[in-house]
């Protein structure tokens, strides 16, 4: 149920301004790997490639590969609607659909699919979608309540039920933790633990700390001023990366000199 | 020293604090007592057409059987407008803000804003000498092949000037409000709660579905509202284009009547009674858009847990 990403050569636009330059990863299944760098850096547009959400701003382009198990997402003929159903995404600020209750919520992203779903087996996806986001406990008893009531942690992971209820192969993170407190950080930072059984999972983060506790790769981008693209500088093992980078920069971030 | 220096305050930033807050206290108020003038216009000269024996009312058989055709004729004709612009405005809305491309887009937006810039006689006369003429060959199809149904029943009218004509002129003078006002809500719409769809696998129609509808949802019905209280006052359009008579089932002959049409038809020559019974329409079409616009405020009401307001 999980699948490895080949990034090739990848050149994100916006409009005519390159925001991402030659970006070349190769991200294993089952694992966490985290993307860290300063702001602006681009790893957040990055991370919106693999599910093809970059473009849905306007203007905003692609260049290169990324190979799904070895199927290209920009080939010709690739419906971004399907991408989106097999590679998941959590927001940087929790946005469950402030309209539907909890338990809608979490069959939303299942409703879309046109798969005819019966009450029993509905209920059992909300429970195991729930379980798998450490949320059940919390909200068994008011499923039926809107899910804009919960705590930002609780919504959070409303939003990664949510993306888990529809199987994907990949979940991407979007600073899950940035509008979040420290106690909720670490009840989504155990769930990533928990979920890289099961899923691929790609973190970005400002937050290098939580880099080190959760991921098993870690990808470092820089930028090398204001209106120059960013680059990915150093990809290795999370231990590597913090312990013996090969790069100079790379060093510097994580040692807190600069960024 | 600190105490003098913290009691101290800027003379001129203060004045200006007074002034604005006062001006608008002052225009709240008198908004307030326009209406309550109004109202209390309306009460004290429909009184004596309430009052006066039967006979002496139009008609001959009191007030209320004066007005409840009439009613039901406005409603009738606001509800055929409503019937028909809704949809087209919520589409040319969710066009503008969602499907077309930018270019096209604000031309478009330009165009509906135009509608509603032009003066209800000139809708009134477009219908009554067009669009009458042009539609009576389908009101001559409806009575043939939906004849059975009391709302199309014939003979349909040869001039066209029928409710269902002033109707759907009505729906041509309301879809710009309706249309400007969804498309503002629309693109409203929190990007987080589009990507949240979009992120799901959820194709532009789905997304639209699961976040821009829910969210627009009270927008749509205050606007429909007010397109509604558009379509129940609209006074010239209507006297132009319907050949008005008594109220009848069919849609598609002459016959049924506006408060606001019978009021500006017959306003200039009455005189005594017949002037406080045209005013005491005049209050039961300000009761109705009231009651319209209290229903509207509880369905928007009703579902505020689950609005986003929180």
């Amino acid at each position: 149920m999980s699948k490895r990403i080949d990034v090739k050569d990848l050149n994100v636009y916006y409009g005519n301004f390159l925001a991402v330059e030659d970006v070349s990863i190769n991200i294993e299944a089952k694992s966490v790997t985290a993307f860290i760098g300063p702001s602006g850096c681009g790893k957040s547009t990055f991370l919106r490639t693999i599910n093809r959400m970059h473009e849905v701003l306007p203007g905003a382009r692609v260049e290169g590969e990324v190979l799904l198990d070895g199927d290209n997402l920009y080939g010709p003929g690739v419906d971004p609607v399907t991408v989106r159903s097999q590679i998941g995404m959590v927001f940087q600020r929790p946005n469950p659909f402030p309209t539907m209750s909890i338990r809608d919520n979490v069959l939303a992203g299942v409703k879309l699919n046109n798969q005819k779903i019966s009450k029993g087996e509905a209920d059992a996806l909300v429970e195991r979608s729930l379980q798998g986001a450490n949320l059940w406990n919390e909200v068994k008893d008011r499923l039926d309540k809107p899910g804009s009531g919960l705590s930002g942690g609780q919504q959070q992971r409303l939003c990664i039920a949510r993306a888990i209820a529809v199987e994907p192969q990949v979940i991407l993170m979007d600073e899950p933790c940035s509008a979040l407190d420290p106690i909720s950080t670490l009840a989504i930072e155990d769930l990533i633990n928990d979920l890289k059984d099961q899923y691929t999972v790609v973190i970005v983060t400002h937050n290098m700390q939580q880099a080190a506790r959760v991921s098993d790769r870690t990808a470092f981008f820089n930028i090398a001023g204001t209106g120059k693209p960013g680059k990915l500088i150093e990809v290795g093992d999370t231990h590597t990366i913090f312990s013996n980078p090969t790069q100079k920069a790379t060093e510097d971030y994580v040692s807190g000199r600069f960024g | 020293m600190t105490t003098t220096s913290l009691t101290k305050s800027r003379g001129a930033g203060r004045a200006g604090d007074k002034v604005f807050s006062g001006a608008a206290l002052a225009a709240g108020c008198l908004i307030l007592a326009v209406l309550f003038g109004v109202a209390l216009f309306l009460v004290i000269q429909a009184i004596p057409a309430f009052t006066a024996p039967a006979e002496d009312i139009q008609g001959g058989k009191g007030f209320f059987a004066y007005i409840w055709p009439i009613v039901v004729g406005t409603l009738i004709a606001a509800i055929i407008a409503l019937v028909i612009a809704t949809p087209v405005s919520i589409g040319v809305a969710l066009f503008i803000s969602h499907y077309a491309p930018r270019s096209l887009a604000s031309g478009l937006g330009y165009v509906i804003d135009l509608l509603a810039a032009i003066p209800s006689v000139i809708y009134g006369a477009w219908g009554a000498a067009f669009l009458a003429r042009e539609i009576s060959p389908a009101y001559d199809w409806l009575a043939d092949n939906m004849g059975w149904l009391p709302i199309f029943q014939g003979p349909a009218s040869a001039t066209g000037k029928t409710i269902l004509t002033a109707g759907i002129v009505l729906s041509v003078m309301v879809l710009p409000i309706i249309t400007s006002l969804s498309r503002e809500i629309f693109l409203q719409t929190p990007k987080l709660h589009e990507e949240a769809a979009l992120a799901l696998g959820a194709t532009r129609w789905e997304m639209i579905k699961m976040s821009v509808l829910p969210f627009a949802r009270p927008g749509i019905i205050s606007a429909v509202m007010l397109g509604l209280g558009r379509a129940l006052g609209e006074t010239m359009a209507v006297a132009l284009v319907l050949s008005s008579g008594a109220l009848t089932a069919s849609l598609i002959q002459s016959g049924n009547q506006t408060i606001a049409a019978e009021i500006a038809l017959n306003f200039p020559e009455a005189g005594g009674l017949k002037v406080n019974t045209l005013i005491a329409a005049g209050l039961i079409l300000f009761v109705i858009t009231l009651g319209v616009n209290m229903v509207a405020r509880w369905i928007i009401s009703r579902h505020k847990e689950f609005s986003g307001a929180n």
